[in-house]
């Protein structure tokens, strides 16, 4: 009410930005959905006359084999991340041994790490363990590198739950392992929504590790996107389906779950 | 005594993570330290130490490693910069109390949950530089609805070309800041405002005077994450350009030295090179942000 002009107002440039968000969306459905006969560069940026699937059919040929290895390796990093992040929180906040609170962003560290500055020990590591070119690899170190945000997440849950209350539970005699499973892990049952999510949509999107780390049969879906587009080989059409197939599952995450998936962004500036 | 052992058994649980930590992030810096000060070429390890020989080489001799500074400024002034005012502005619109602002809101905000190589597909399409007849992307559609003098030749550029890989980045994280900024002006007081409204100030004095010193903060976090994103820049840069030489950065030179002409010599140091610009934007902003935490 108050401003009731300016909100009015606020319209024109809030639809003008939504354009530059809207344009890459737009351009990327219409084109998806075209046939190849509608490929015409003059029409490009007009509806499709008929929605066709065949370009999704064709890149759906190509593509899955590698959507089904992110999905093999992303769904358990994901579960086992917040596993290992929901029991590194509770320690880390609720029974702080010496040192902890300088280990502490010691771990923090880690995740603003350039992994270029890791990489080749990696490689080597992970050789030396039989663990290079494959899917389970990929899975560890996803994991491992993900221990920083799925701990930080769950310690400032963690955090925020009052001090009194597992006084109160050590009075009756819970030990730390009971009031873990009693106490906090039905209190953190948002953290890990949060955190499964994040870790899900990092592992998913991660291009990096997986080009560096695995060998062409178990490519993940980034990696196979990037080597099929820019090619002459296949039509754009069938590119923009490919794209749109690799950011679905991610988008229907977002869409259905995106407040857990803003607060897991949010935890990462560390004053969430 | 109780207290004692339960300390004992927490750092105990723990220490599978700090362990984990300890060699993935620590030691293999380490290492790849240790790789920067040798010679070592080719497939077979070679660690004769040659001093800081690699880094002086890529810091005053070597013209590929002057582009990839240069780049990463041209890169990293107009990402930080662009998502910086448009993630204020959408922030400021957003908070209006529009009828729709939860669809404005996930709108600005969904570029986050998509890949970078999805992004640099989509963009690389969006941005060719094609003139004539095989005209086609935004460039088309410039030409279309009549704004033709805004075509351009976005990465293909001379020079400038890199400025152009902002706007895909710009795109994709503005709804990032857009998300700070938002908590930041809903944790500002209303009475602040009406305060100053009573006192008789334009709703821009409120802004220019109240809103934006007490905004600072969040400027400051967002600056320093956006920064250290940019330095580490690599899919987005693959995914439009692919390895060009004019819009090449640290990282895809890294990636080339190490795995394509096995310098890894010149590889590590190269990252040693990227964690250090990471590092002194990283490490006081951790100190800043803990600290805080502490005094709460």
């Amino acid at each position: 009410m108050k401003n009731f002009k300016l909100a009015y107002l606020s319209y024109i440039p809030i639809i003008i930005l939504s354009l530059f968000y809207l344009i890459p969306m737009y351009m990327m459905l219409i084109t998806s959905f075209k046939g190849l006969d509608e490929v015409s560069i003059k029409t490009m940026w007009a509806l499709p006359k008929t929605l066709s699937f065949e370009n999704f059919r064709i890149a759906y040929a190509e593509l899955s084999p590698y959507l089904w290895n992110s999905l093999r390796m992303v769904i358990p990093a994901a579960i086992i991340s917040s596993i290992i992040g929901s029991i590194n929180g509770y320690f880390l906040a609720k029974w702080k041994f010496p040192g902890a609170d300088f280990i502490f962003p010691l771990i923090l560290f880690g995740m603003f790490l350039p992994y270029q500055s890791i990489l080749i020990p990696l490689v080597d590591f992970m050789h030396k363990i039989n663990l290079y070119g494959g899917i389970p690899g990929l899975m560890m170190v996803h994991i491992i590198y993900g221990i920083p945000i799925t701990t930080l997440t769950f310690r400032n849950y963690a955090a925020s739950i009052p001090d009194e209350l597992l006084e109160a539970g050590k009075l009756d005699g819970a030990g730390m392992f009971r009031l873990f499973y009693y106490l906090y892990l039905p209190f953190s049952v948002s953290a890990f929504v949060v955190v499964l999510i994040w870790q899900f949509t990092q592992a998913w999107n991660d291009f990096l590790f997986s080009v560096v780390l695995t060998n062409s049969a178990n490519w993940t879906v980034t990696v196979a996107l990037n080597n099929m587009a820019g090619g002459q080989i296949i039509a754009w059409n069938v590119q923009m389906a490919a794209s749109l197939l690799a950011a679905l599952p991610t988008l229907l995450v977002y869409i259905f779950l995106g407040r857990y998936f803003i607060r897991g962004m949010m935890a990462g500036a560390l004053k969430g | 005594m109780r207290f004692k052992k339960e300390k004992w058994l927490s750092f105990l649980v723990v220490s599978p993570s700090i362990l984990a930590v300890g060699i993935f992030v620590y030691v293999f810096i380490a290492w790849t330290v240790r790789v920067s000060f040798t010679d070592w070429k080719g497939m077979i390890p070679d660690y004769t130490f040659i001093g800081f020989k690699n880094y002086i080489n890529l810091l005053t001799s070597d013209p590929r490693f002057m582009v990839d500074i240069r780049n990463t400024v041209l890169f990293t002034v107009p990402f930080v910069l662009g998502s910086l005012v448009l993630g204020l502005l959408s922030a400021l619109l957003v908070d209006q109390e529009l009828k729709g602002e939860g669809f404005f809101r996930s709108l600005f905000l969904f570029p986050l949950a998509i890949s970078y190589i999805v992004t640099g597909v989509v963009w690389r399409w969006l941005m060719n530089p094609a003139t004539g007849t095989r005209m086609t992307g935004l460039n088309l559609l410039f030409d279309q609805i009549g704004l033709g003098f805004l075509n351009s030749s976005y990465t293909a550029t001379p020079t400038y070309g890199m400025v152009y890989i902002a706007i895909p980045a710009v795109w994709q994280l503005s709804g990032y800041c857009m998300a700070l900024y938002l908590a930041g002006l809903r944790a500002i007081p209303d009475e602040l405002k009406e305060a100053a409204r009573v006192d008789g100030a334009t709703e821009f004095q409120i802004f220019r005077h109240i809103i934006f010193p007490l905004l600072r903060p969040v400027t400051f976090s967002a600056m320093i994450i956006l920064g250290h994103m940019s330095l580490k820049a690599f899919d987005l840069i693959i995914a439009v350009a692919g390895k060009q030489y004019p819009l090449d950065m640290p990282s895809i030179y890294m990636w080339n030295a190490t795995f394509d002409a096995h310098l890894y010599g010149t590889g590590a140091a190269i990252s040693i090179l990227m964690l250090i610009g990471v590092a002194v934007l990283i490490i006081p902003y951790l100190h800043y942000s803990l600290r805080e935490e502490g005094r709460q």
